[in-house]
């Protein structure tokens, strides 16, 4: 069997890809039973506490936990010095490569604290106040040390430094002193300043945009146990168990095969749970105490010690012919990394011109590290930015030229064949198809009123493959079991189950979807980057397959046919022979029924590493409103098209585009980390941390276009991430076409609107 | 951790005595919106809860024989908002109790609580001080009575003496040609607090004229900003009243910069709502 | 110092010892083992902590145990009648209106709150009411047309 089906089924012939089947782990979700996170509960369980630095840098003179341990209840208190002092070593995780030592140490600082809420000492005790009484006990000194968060201050020269290692990589020749500057990228092609030349018009800009949190209601939690002999187990929310297991054997020098981690249902991660803050320390601390540790953040932790994606700052300088065709761009991104390097600045610098044919560019980025917590995955990691950026740009291009905006995206397309501004050359993409999805939408020409205004802004995003395990087993009555490593974090069990039933041929609900533990399946990948439903789907399909060629084989030994006389008509193997049409259909049923005297359980693990994802792209379209004495937004409507390739259960496909799209305009419009001058978050909490609210948003109209992957067995190319990358700019190109100004600073908050329109 | 307890104080007497033991590390409960926010980030940690609302009187709203209206004042605004004679009468004391918070807010927050967390934004303090409301303060000594805008008396800090606790918001009898409004303004539409919040009480004259205007400002000082000269009076709210009215409350403003908004924005807005909520309450006197 | 608490949960009659300052919600989850009702945030301002208590919906993370005593709470674990979903909780799944599923529980117990009390709302109506029920992953649009179509088949119910 090929690594790799070339072509994907026609639609026509598919019977469940495409139906929107009720998800199997569905009732478990709306009658309360899920067990999240905070739900696990272990026999003899403890409750861990993290201490956390108040300063946003500091020296860590002394930690004295006597009183701590002397506290009644308290069963163990660890630091740094209860961690094993790793080396830095760079290992390739989900959408962005991670160094060990660096999540070693933003589990645990050693030696100096690099933001507000940085862990430095943890606490299990009997109970949670208990635990929470001994933190205060805990006598840390601190020398406290200049800081800064600001992304172009931390630039500098003369800025407060925060790692003595860190000499700017990627610069022609090695600086003699440490920096900030983590890394310095660069993408370039053809001829700048001849592009430049050739130019009828140059539109320039710098554009800025706040940190902003991932956002997922539920709050890290896990439950850790260390038994004597080294055997852990961990049930924990993330979004891959494998990485759990992986992180926590790197962190605490284990042995991966004795840590076995049980992913618990996850309350949203959109990437912020991709990587680890509690599980080390709670096993650290189970160790120390001998008991299992469940420890759950409070949001207040959430927002200040786990990931937000980067505050940045992005240049931009376009140049175009009269016509619209660019000639030239000149992009520079800044990004904060927080405490340790690794912003998605990379990620960013990629897709900034991805959408587009430009002959000659400059993509110039920088990781910047920063008094603030290490930036973790955000949904198309960095694009959201450099895409607000760029279509702001594109939009007052269009403007300058009296040119229609989504014409001059159509006009500068890229095409199949085409080499993509970040290096790969485009195959079977739907950008065009996309683009003219929203042309031909009755959206485009309906009225505006007054103060109204309708932004367009288009995105792209890779999607990846990468490394999955599925299983199918058949029980003896017919009905499939399908087991993945994958956490579901939006449906995709349903996709799963549907992408099998459509292989074995069964009605999807004789297909239960489940996702496994460590112990239980190959590894897997975590769930990121848009690449379940593509490459877990395709390991799924394959065991499906596997299954099915093996009822095929035991009809054909049976019916004593060679094998290319077996077909498989609605989940039996039927006999093509024309001599033998006698033959009664081998239903999986049957063959599962006789399969201990014919050819034993009808079993099949496929693990594989998916390649080809197809990439994505968007289209959006949105109506505002502005109160221009308040300087409030109304979005009043919003179209948002897509090419996923083949929608495998649309209603969830319809999910993730909306959803992107109402993160990406709480992005827009009120969401921002706010520091006060000593460095401390302001708004640790959902009263000033400003996501939409149910009345915030219109209905979202999903429009999802279809071009197919020819990579994937039904088509599919990741859905998830993309959504969130054109509203920033849709928004802002709809307020700009509203009040006539071009904001270029997020968010848009009601007192930024008005001051603009004052400016006026 | 140090110890709590709950007291549900069933008469005047059970929560001053409770209050008055307790000192200053007690804390009244009424709907705990704002209380349960504060202990669990610790910025308060009481000894003592002191729960009212099994007080007589503390929830549920009256009518009196001369028209006013005695709200209990640990009702919460879900209540307040469901009371068809109250909004009919004070329609924008009713928007304001029932801006505080999501429904489920609703279903706890009171008019006591708003009052006496003492926070600049409160939403339903603008609108009461422009109702000239009235609460009704029991105590060791007995039972007073105080204008609602002298019990903040700046961020977190109120006129109640140890013991003393709100147990009733009154509101005067309503004249014909009388109504109010509340709007507020904040970055969403729902879950956030007020930037700025303006009340705006009015009586109308036969003709249609002004005949009083009470104007109270809300998030732009320490305390609730009361308009003495709003510009009003006489004037059929013309264009050139409401600008009289959107320049005195630019000109009484005294906020602050911080996460919520700038000292430039509230100001302007300050304008606005104030102008926009005297022709929500005029259009309502009219009838 | 902890307190007797005896209450009503779901219909049926249980006790409990709570801290004096112990929450509602820690009570359902951790005496009464009903961990269907989630924290998100812990300060009213997510919603995934919604039940009814006598009727009103509340956040339990902004109300005491203690204050429980001698009330009616309804909580998600309550909704269905036994092994048959309230028309809510069918619809939600009908419509793909839960992703992660975290939400979904204070939102269905808000909603449910919604249609005893107003058998027919608005689009608007609707949003505004759930405006205290954050969701991140559905962008509300899905919720809300399952909160509608749920109103419809309830109100074509008692016809």
């Amino acid at each position: 069997m090929s690594e790799v089906m070339e072509r994907p089924s026609a639609k026509a012939e598919l019977k469940v890809v495409g139906t929107r089947p009720i998800r199997p782990d569905g009732v478990d979700k709306v009658t309360g039973k899920a067990a999240f996170g905070a739900d696990y509960v272990m026999p003899g369980m403890i409750f861990g506490k993290i201490k956390r630095s108040p300063h946003p840098h500091a020296r860590i003179v002394s930690i004295d936990a006597k009183k701590a341990r002397a506290l009644a209840g308290v069963k163990a208190v660890v630091t740094a010095a209860d961690f094993p002092d790793l080396a830095s070593e760079e290992l390739a995780g989900g959408e962005a490569a991670a160094n060990l030592r660096d999540i070693s140490l933003n589990c645990m600082a050693r030696g100096k604290a690099l933001y507000e809420g940085h862990a430095v000492a943890a606490v299990a005790a009997i109970s949670n106040a208990i635990a929470e009484e001994a933190l205060d006990l805990i006598e840390v000194k601190y020398e406290p040390l200049p800081h800064v968060i600001d992304v172009e201050a931390a630039m500098s020269p003369d800025a407060p430094l925060l790692h003595a290692h860190i000499f700017t990589q990627g610069l022609e020749e090695t600086p003699d002193r440490p920096s900030n500057i983590a890394q310095r990228n660069q993408l370039v092609r053809g001829d700048l300043a001849a592009g430049f030349a050739e130019a009828d018009e140059i539109y320039e800009n710098r554009y800025v945009t706040a940190a902003v949190h991932q956002g997922y209601i539920e709050p890290h939690a896990c439950v850790a146990a260390y038994a004597p002999d080294g055997q852990c187990q961990v049930w924990s929310s993330s979004q891959g168990a494998f990485m759990v297991r992986t992180y926590c054997a790197k962190v605490l020098a284990l042995n991966a095969s004795d840590i076995r981690v049980i992913p618990a249902e996850i309350g949203g991660g959109f990437g912020g749970k991709t990587t680890v803050y509690l599980e080390p320390v709670a096993l650290a601390l189970s160790r120390a105490a001998g008991a299992p540790v469940k420890m759950v953040m409070s949001r207040d932790e959430v927002f200040r010690a786990t990931g937000p994606t980067s505050g940045a700052v992005v240049e931009v300088k376009l140049g175009a012919k009269k016509d619209g065709t660019l000639t030239a761009a000149d992009v520079t991104l800044k990004y904060q990394a927080g405490a340790f390097p690794g912003s998605p600045v990379g990620a960013g610098s990629m897709t900034a011109l991805a959408c587009y044919d430009v002959p000659n560019f400059r993509i110039t980025g920088y990781d910047v590290v920063t008094n603030s917590p290490k930036v973790a995955a955000y949904r198309a990691p960095g694009a959201p930015i450099s895409a607000f950026a760029v279509e702001s740009a594109m939009d007052e291009l269009a403007l300058k030229l009296g040119l229609d905006p989504i014409a001059l995206r159509e006009k500068n397309a890229v095409k199949d064949g085409m080499r993509a501004a970040y290096g790969p050359t485009y195959r079977n993409i739907g950008y065009a198809e996309t683009v003219q999805a929203i042309a031909e939408h009755a959206h485009r020409n309906a009225p505006l009123g007054p103060n109204q205004g309708r932004g367009f802004a288009v995105g792209f995003w890779f999607n990846i493959g990468g490394e999955s395990s599925a299983a199918v087993h058949i029980g003896e009555d017919g009905s499939a079991v399908v087991v993945s490593g994958n956490p579901d974090i939006g449906g995709s069990r349903a996709s799963m189950a549907i992408m099998a039933a459509e292989v074995l041929g069964l009605p999807v609900e004789k297909v239960r979807a489940i996702v496994a533990d460590t112990a239980s399946i190959g590894f897997s990948m975590l769930t990121g980057g848009s690449r379940t439903t593509f490459a877990t789907g395709m390991a799924v399909t394959q065991a499906a397959q596997k299954i099915v060629d093996e009822v095929k084989r035991r009809a054909a030994l049976a019916w004593d046919v060679p094998m290319e006389s077996i077909g498989w008509e609605g989940g039996a193997a039927v006999c093509l022979n024309p001599a033998k049409t006698d033959k009664p259909p081998l239903t999986l049923a049957e063959a599962a029924a006789h399969s201990a005297r014919a050819g034993g359980p009808l079993t099949a693990e496929v693990s594989l590493t998916a390649q080809g994802a197809g990439p994505g792209f968007g289209a959006h379209l949105c109506d505002v409103e502005v109160d221009p004495e308040t300087g409030h937004v109304t979005i009043l409507r919003y179209t948002a098209a897509q090419d996923v390739g083949r929608a495998i259960h649309p209603s969830y496909v319809e999910g993730q585009i909306q959803g992107g799209v109402a993160q990406g305009i709480g992005w827009a419009l009120n969401e921002a980390y706010i520091f006060d001058r000593e460095g401390r978050m302001e708004n640790p909490g959902f009263l000033d941390y400003r996501v939409p609210v149910a009345s915030d948003l219109p209905m979202i109209e999903p429009v999802i276009v279809e071009v197919p992957n020819p990579r994937h067995p039904f088509g599919a190319k990741g859905a998830g991430e993309v959504p969130i990358v054109p509203p920033l700019a849709a928004v802002a190109n709809a307020v700009r076409r509203a009040i006539g100004v071009r904001m270029t600073e997020l968010p848009l908050s009601p007192p930024a609107i008005r001051a603009a329109i004052d400016s006026r | 951790m140090p110890q709590v307890d709950y007291v549900p104080a069933a008469s005047v007497e059970e929560a001053t005595k409770a209050l008055k033991a307790a000192g200053p590390r007690a804390r009244i409960l009424a709907g705990g919106t704002d209380l349960l926010v504060q202990m669990r980030s610790g910025r308060v940690r009481p000894a003592v809860i002191v729960d009212v609302k099994g007080v007589p009187g503390a929830v549920g709203i009256r009518r009196e024989a001369d028209g006013g209206f005695v709200i209990g004042a640990a009702t919460c605004g879900a209540e307040i908002g469901e009371d068809a004679r109250l909004e009919r009468a004070w329609p924008g004391v009713v928007e304001a109790a029932c801006l505080i918070g999501s429904t489920q807010i609703q279903g706890r927050a009171s008019l006591a609580g708003n009052l006496c967390n003492a926070s600049p934004a409160a939403d339903s303090v603008p609108a009461l001080v422009a109702a000239r409301a009235i609460a009704v303060i029991a105590g060791p000594n007995g039972r007073r009575e105080a204008a609602v805008e002298t019990i903040p008396t700046g961020p977190g800090t109120t006129s109640l003496a140890a013991g003393e606790f709100v147990l009733e918001i009154r509101l005067p009898p309503r004249p014909a040609r009388a109504a109010d409004a509340y709007l507020r303004s904040i970055p969403r539409t729902e879950m956030d607090i007020a930037v700025v919040g303006a009340g705006v009480n009015l009586t109308l004259d036969p003709r249609g004229r002004v005949a009083e205007a009470r104007v109270a400002l809300g998030a732009v000082a320490p305390t609730v900003v009361v308009l003495e000269d709003p510009g009003l009076v006489g004037s059929e709210l013309d264009e050139a009243a409401l600008e009289r009215i959107d320049a005195a409350a630019r000109a009484a403003c005294a906020p602050i910069s911080d996460k919520r908004g700038t000292i430039e924005y509230r100001t302007k807005i300050a304008g606005v709502l104030a102008r926009r909520a005297a022709r929500i309450a005029y259009d309502r006197a009219r009838g | 110092m902890k307190r007797y608490v005896s209450t009503t949960v779901n219909g049926d009659r249980v006790e409990f010892l709570a801290d004096a300052g112990a929450t509602l919600l820690d009570a359902l989850r951790d005496e009464l083992e009903l961990t269907g009702t989630k924290e998100g945030c812990g300060s009213g301002d997510c919603g995934a902590c919604s039940v009814i208590v006598d009727g009103r919906l509340v956040c339990s993370c902004l109300m005491l145990a203690a204050e429980a005593h001698d009330k009616r709470i309804d909580t998600i674990e309550g909704m269905a009648s036994g092994s048959e979903l309230h028309p809510l909780q069918q619809k939600f799944l009908e419509h793909a209106a839960l992703q992660c599923g975290f939400c979904t529980p204070g939102l269905l117990v808000a909603a449910k709150a919604l249609l005893d009390a107003n058998p027919d709302p608005s689009e608007s109506e609707t949003r505004y009411w759930l405006a205290g029920n954050l969701c991140r992953c559905t962008g509300y649009d899905k919720v809300i047309r399952a909160v509608l179509d749920a109103a419809a088949e309830l109100r074509q119910a008692r016809v």
